[in-house]
């Protein structure tokens, strides 16, 4: 009984490592392939697919949450006498924390599940075996300009998703609750620093691009070729992308802003 | 879809994506591109700094005149030295001047407020401000008060 129990548990680790290892070969093997600048027309095709293809989604959804925020910060900082203190919370907490993670998320959902689903579905038609055949290498043409176009694309959704945001909070708090815009603003600019609070969160959204889209990609490739496989593997892209985003975020917030004070 | 209609369009969300940035580090961040403004530094010797944090404004008469560029200690005397980043040029602000660590609202954050003198003779760059008024700690102010009911 207990040994059966250690005996999968072995195996289950096992099958992790391997899984870890193909994953990183897999990576490091596409990323070489790019950028050459033949395959510039791959790499905006899939920026079309994954970038432009998002901004309906990023730009609702910060609009919401900016305005949510706004709405938040004002109620409760009122009862201090605060409300024109909106900018600062807004612009903090934006930068630093949910601009990278929600749009980290929503391109998961959005973009990261597709790009599964259309790779399992070539292994599935034995589309990439043919590719082999043919002397194309499924890593350069198929594998490699997703990972680009995804590192490229969750970085620039990640500002507009901020722009957005802070646009919402401002209609919200400014035109509606009636915060002072003066000190919003001006709150807002003594408060933010642009390396630390700005450059900091596009690091997270860097990493939270990689993190993504390899992910997708790899779950995609190994996806078993089945219509249920690729179901599951575009569930686990999800899944496994999310619980990635907000792990990573967490170790990434310790080292940026882990000795507080100064 | 046309390879050029792809190419327009991700040409326009990279631009968008420009666009955002240039807003967040302009509009957000503060950041002012151009000439940098011309400041110099003068220093403050304070008692006591507690929750004074770097780029804190001073200000004269509740108007920013520059920020809080460093704080550190000088541990032999117990005091905080805090070196002050004021825009313009020296010479306007006389040798007499006074320097208090205020509170904006009753939760806000700290800031130094400048309170300008009479004498003839001015600060020049990189002077130290003695007439100071370091934050106050509510615990102190508690201690002060329980030491003096205790005493009458």
């Amino acid at each position: 009984m207990t040994r059966d129990y250690l005996r999968r548990l072995g195996i289950a680790g096992l099958t992790g490592f391997s899984n870890l290892g193909r994953a990183t070969v897999l990576w490091a093997r596409a990323m070489w392939g790019l950028p050459r600048w033949a395959d510039v027309g791959l790499l905006t095709r899939q920026m079309y697919q994954v970038g432009v293809q998002s901004i309906m989604i990023i730009v609702l959804s910060a609009f919401a949450i900016g305005a949510v925020l706004s709405l938040q910060f004002y109620t409760q900082l009122a009862n201090f006498g605060a409300q024109d203190s909106v900018g600062v919370g807004l612009a903090l907490v934006l930068l630093r924390e949910l601009g990278p993670v929600v749009t980290g998320l929503l391109f998961a959902g959005r973009a990261g599940s597709a790009i599964t689903a259309e790779i399992g579905l070539m292994k599935t038609t034995e589309q990439l075996s043919s590719m082999a055949m043919m002397g194309v290498d499924p890593l350069h043409r198929v594998l490699a300009p997703r990972l680009w176009a995804g590192m490229i694309s969750l970085p620039l959704l990640t500002l507009i998703f901020n722009a957005i945001a802070i646009f919402g909070g401002v209609v919200v708090g400014v035109h509606w609750l009636g915060a002072d815009e003066g000190s919003f603003w001006s709150g807002m600019q003594n408060a933010v620093d642009i390396w630390n609070d700005f450059g900091k969160g596009m690091i997270k959204a860097l990493v939270f691009g990689v993190l993504v889209s390899w992910i997708a990609v790899f779950q995609g490739y190994d996806a078993e070729p089945t219509a249920a496989g690729i179901s599951a593997a575009t569930t686990r892209t999800v899944v496994l992308s999310s619980i990635a985003i907000l792990a990573t975020d967490f170790v990434l917030t310790l080292g940026m802003y882990g000795n507080f004070g100064s | 879809m046309r390879m050029r209609t792809i190419e327009i369009s991700v040409g326009a969300f990279v631009a968008a994506a420009i666009v955002a940035m240039v807003f967040l580090a302009v509009r957000v961040s503060g950041v002012s591109f151009g000439a940098e403004q011309e400041t110099y530094k003068l220093k403050a010797r304070f008692d006591e700094v507690a929750g004074l944090r770097r780029r804190a404004r001073v200000s004269i008469a509740g108007v920013n005149v520059g920020r809080v560029a460093d704080i550190h200690v000088d541990i032999a005397y117990g005091e905080a030295i805090v070196t002050l980043e004021i825009d313009g040029k020296p010479g306007e602000l006389s040798i007499d001047t006074g320097a208090k660590i205020l509170t904006e609202g009753i939760l806000g954050a700290r800031y130094i407020g400048l309170l300008p003198g009479a004498d003839e003779e001015m600060l020049e760059a990189g002077d130290t401000i003695s007439e100071t008024q370091g934050a106050l700690v509510l615990e102190n102010l508690i201690g002060d008060f329980v030491t003096r009911m205790g005493a009458s």
